[in-house]
C-alpha cells in the first residue's frame, strides 16, 4: 500500500485520527478499493467510528494487489505522528504512508518545509476486519444539522457527563442529561439540564417515530470536534431505543460514520427478551424489523460471538456499506444458533449484547447498553447458572400493557 | 414557599454569575438564604470545613428585574436552601448570552432551583435551556446557624494590598509551608510570614491605610482602641484557606479589608458595588 496526502488534507487526516482516539485504543487501518478506511471501536463495543477517505483525497493512492491488507496499531503511536495540529498545518507539505512488506512496518513520512523529513515507522498487527453493520436508510428518524448547533448544545452539559438523551417530537428536539436512577432511588441529586431546539434549526428533520434515545456524549464530542473544523453538516439516523444511532459527516472525498449504542429502557428490554424467546423457538428471523438474536447464556466469551461484526480473517467479505450475507469461508466454531444468524439477510444491525449494570438478580436489570456487534447476551446471574441453550426462561410475559416509561 | 425571579440585563447576569462562581470556588455546598430584599450565601464555620465561615450578601434589586419571594410563613418570610454552588455557577455560565433568565424554586424529582433561559438563535423559535439545580430545604429550626456574623472585636483593621499581588505571594509561599502568619498594625503595615526549619520568608506591605473604624471608630472600648499603632497583631492560619479565598476572587472589589483578632481569627471583608463578601479564617496554634 502506498498513498500520499498533501496540503490541507494532512490536517484533516490528523484530526480524524484524534477523533478516533476518543473512541478506542486501537486504530484499524484498511486500504480498500473505495478508499482508505480508518476505524476504531471501544472496549465495550458500544461505539464504533469509521473514517473512509476516498482515493481522490490522496494525491497518490494505491492499494496492495492480491490479498487484502488489514492491520491495527496502537492509536497513541499514530497520534504521536500527527501530534501538533498547529505545526502540522504550518510545516508539513505532504504525508506519505507506505507499507513496508518485508519488515512489517507501516511508514509515515512527513515531508516538511525546508527539506525536513520526519519518518515514523510503526509496527502493526494483522487484524480482523472491523466493520459495524448498519443501515441508515431504514432508520425511522433522520436529522441533519450544522455542527455549530450541536456544539452550542453540548456546551451546556458538563464535560464529565456520560450519557445524553435525545428526544424527538414532530417539531422539536430535546437534549437532556441522563441520570442513572438507582433502583427505587428517586432522590438523585444530580443537576438536570435540558435544551430544546426547534426543528427549523435543522437542515433536515424527518421524524417518523417520536422516540427518545440515550447514548454516550463523550463519544459524540469526538465527532463534533471533527465536524466543526470541517464545517460539514452532521446527519443523525436513529430508531427506537436500543438500536444504535448513526452519526455521519459526508463530503465528496470523505465519509465519516460514528455508530453509537443506545440505552434500552426497561419496558423495551422486556419486549426484546420475549422477541428473543420467540425467535429462538425456531422462527427464522427474516423480518424487516429486526428482532434480537437468540440468547446464548452459557458462554460469555465475547470474541466467539462477533456476528454482525464481520471478523473474518479470510479475504473477501469485508465490504464497506450495507452488508451482504456472509460468505461461506467464514470459519467459526460456534453453536448453530450463531450460524443461523448469519444467514439472516436483514440489513439492520441489531446484534446486541447486554452488560449487566446492576447486581440485582431478582428482576431483569433496569437498563442495558446494547452493544452493536455481539450476538451473545449477558444474562442475569440466575439465568446463567441453570440455563441451557435449548431452553430459556421467559423473563417477562408478552403483554402489551405496561410499565411506565421512566421520566427523563 | 415560592420564589421566582427574572434577570434581563446582561450586566446583572454577568455580575451574578461572577459572584456565584466566586462562592463556588470557596466552598462546595453553601446555604442560600432568600429574603424579601436580599440574597445571602452562607457557610457556617464547622470543623468539616476547617472552621472557615463565609457570609456573602447581595441586594436583590441590583440583580433581578423581577423578584417574588414568599417565605416559609409570614413571620419567617424567608427561604433557606442548601445548594451546591458549582451547579448554580455552571447553570448561570451557560446562559450568559440569553435574552431572559428566570430562576424559580420548583419541585421536580426533588426541590430544585430551576434556571431557565431563552437563547438567541437564527431560527424563529429560540432555544430554551433549563437547568434544574437540586437543593435541600433547610428547616426553620436550623436557621439560627446561618445568621449574619457579628463583627468581631478586632485588634487591628487594615486595608488589604491588591488581591492579585497577595495571591501571587501566597501561591509561592504555599510551596514552602502549610501555615502562614498574617500580621498588621494600625500604621498601615502588613506582613505575610512563613517559617519552616530551613527558611523563613516575609513579605512586607506598607502604606496600606487603615479603615476609619480601627482606632476610634464604632468599637467603643474595643480592643483596637488605645492601641500602639506600631504594634502588630497577628494570626497564624492554614495557608490553603487563604489561598482558596484569594484564588476565587475574579473581580477587584471596591474595598478590601482585613480585621485581625490577635491569635484568634482573620476576618476578610470585600465590598463590591452591590455585593459584599466576608470570610473568616480561624487561627491555628
Amino acid at each position: 500500500m502506498d498513498c500520499v496526502v498533501t496540503g490541507g488534507n494532512v490536517k484533516v487526516l490528523a484530526k480524524a485520527i484524534h477523533s478516533l482516539s476518543r473512541i478506542g485504543d486501537e486504530l484499524y487501518l484498511e486500504p480498500q478499493e473505495d478508499g482508505l478506511a480508518l476505524r476504531s471501536v471501544n472496549s465495550s463495543r458500544s461505539a464504533y467510528a469509521c473514517f473512509l477517505f476516498a482515493p481522490l483525497f490522496f494525491s497518490r493512492y494505491s492499494t496492495p494487489s492480491g490479498h487484502a491488507f488489514r492491520c491495527k496499531m496502537a492509536i497513541k503511536s499514530v497520534q504521536a505522528v500527527f501530534r501538533s495540529l498547529a505545526s502540522l498545518e504550518k510545516t508539513v507539505e505532504k504525508c506519505h504512508i507506505e507499507l513496508d512488506g518485508q519488515k512489517n512496518r507501516l511508514t509515515f513520512a512527513l515531508h516538511c518545509k525546508y527539506g525536513l523529513l520526519k519518518t515514523h515507522n510503526l509496527s502493526f498487527q494483522d487484524s480482523e476486519s472491523l466493520q459495524a453493520v448498519f443501515d441508515k436508510d431504514s432508520c425511522a428518524n433522520t436529522l441533519r444539522v450544522q455542527p455549530r448547533v450541536l456544539v452550542d448544545t453540548v456546551v451546556h452539559f458538563p464535560l464529565s457527563l456520560e450519557e445524553v438523551t435525545v428526544s424527538l417530537s414532530d417539531e422539536r428536539v430535546w437534549f437532556r442529561n441522563h441520570v442513572e436512577d438507582e433502583a427505587g432511588n428517586s432522590q438523585s441529586k444530580a443537576m438536570l439540564t435540558e435544551m430544546c431546539l426547534a426543528s427549523d434549526e435543522f437542515d433536515h428533520f424527518a421524524v417518523q417515530a417520536q422516540n427518545s434515545i440515550t447514548f454516550c456524549l463523550k463519544e459524540l464530542r469526538g465527532l463534533l470536534v471533527f465536524a466543526e473544523s470541517t464545517g460539514l453538516p452532521i446527519s443523525m439516523y436513529f430508531d427506537e431505543p436500543g438500536s444504535p444511532v448513526v452519526l455521519s459527516v459526508t463530503d465528496s472525498v470523505l465519509e465519516v460514520n460514528f455508530v453509537l449504542a443506545t440505552l434500552s429502557d426497561d419496558p423495551s428490554l422486556r419486549k426484546n427478551n420475549t422477541k428473543r424467546n420467540k425467535a429462538y423457538q425456531g422462527k427464522k428471523q427474516n423480518q424487516a424489523a429486526s428482532p434480537p438474536p437468540p440468547d446464548d447464556f452459557l458462554n460469555d466469551d465475547m470474541d466467539s460471538y462477533l456476528i454482525a461484526m464481520d471478523t473474518s480473517i479470510a479475504p473477501g467479505t469485508s465490504a464497506a456499506g450495507p452488508p451482504s450475507p456472509p460468505s461461506a469461508n467464514h470459519t467459526y466454531s460456534h453453536q448453530p444458533a450463531v450460524a443461523c444468524h448469519r444467514t439472516r439477510p436483514h440489513s439492520e444491525d441489531e446484534e446486541e449484547e447486554e452488560e449487566q449494570e446492576t447486581d440485582d438478580t431478582e428482576r431483569p436489570p433496569n437498563k442495558k447498553f446494547r452493544s452493536l456487534f455481539f450476538g451473545s447476551v449477558f444474562a442475569t446471574a440466575s439465568q446463567m447458572t441453570n440455563q441451557t441453550v435449548t431452553s430459556q426462561e421467559v423473563l417477562a410475559s408478552d403483554s402489551e400493557d405496561d410499565t411506565q416509561t421512566e421520566s427523563p | 414557599m415560592k420564589f421566582r425571579a427574572k434577570i434581563i440585563d446582561i450586566g446583572c447576569l454577568n455580575h451574578l454569575t461572577r459572584v456565584v462562581t466566586t462562592i463556588s470556588k470557596l466552598t462546595k455546598t453553601c446555604v442560600l438564604r432568600l429574603t424579601a430584599d436580599n440574597l445571602f450565601f452562607v457557610l457556617s464555620g464547622k470543623v468539616a470545613n476547617g472552621g472557615v465561615s463565609m457570609w456573602c450578601e447581595l441586594s436583590q434589586v441590583n440583580f433581578f428585574d423581577e423578584y417574588q419571594m414568599e417565605g416559609v410563613s409570614s413571620e419567617a418570610n424567608e427561604i433557606c436552601l442548601e445548594v451546591t454552588a458549582e451547579n448554580l455557577s455552571r447553570a448561570l455560565k451557560t446562559v450568559q448570552n440569553s435574552k431572559v433568565v428566570k430562576v424559580k424554586l420548583t419541585k421536580k424529582h426533588c426541590p430544585c432551583l430551576t434556571v431557565a433561559a431563552e437563547l438567541p438563535t437564527l431560527s424563529s423559535v429560540s432555544r430554551v435551556v433549563t437547568h434544574d439545580v437540586p437543593v435541600d430545604v433547610i428547616p426553620r429550626r436550623l436557621w439560627h446557624e446561618f445568621k449574619e456574623p457579628s463583627m468581631p472585636d478586632f485588634d487591628v483593621s487594615i486595608y488589604l494590598p491588591p488581591l492579585k499581588t497577595m495571591k501571587n505571594v501566597v501561591d509561592r509561599m504555599k510551596n514552602l509551608s502549610n501555615f502562614l502568619v498574617i500580621e498588621a498594625n494600625l500604621n498601615g503595615e502588613m506582613n505575610l510570614k512563613i517559617e519552616t526549619d530551613l527558611v523563613s520568608v516575609t513579605t512586607h506591605f506598607r502604606d496600606l491605610g487603615n479603615p476609619p473604624w480601627g482606632g476610634e471608630g464604632s468599637q467603643d472600648g474595643g480592643r483596637s482602641q488605645g492601641r500602639d499603632p506600631d504594634s502588630m497583631a497577628h494570626a497564624r492560619v492554614d495557608i490553603r484557606k487563604l489561598q482558596q479565598f484569594l484564588t476565587g476572587q475574579q473581580v477587584n472589589p471596591s474595598k478590601a479589608m482585613c480585621n485581625i483578632v490577635h491569635k484568634r481569627i482573620v476576618h476578610l471583608i470585600l465590598l463590591h458595588e452591590d455585593a459584599s463578601l466576608q470570610y473568616f479564617i480561624p487561627a491555628v496554634a
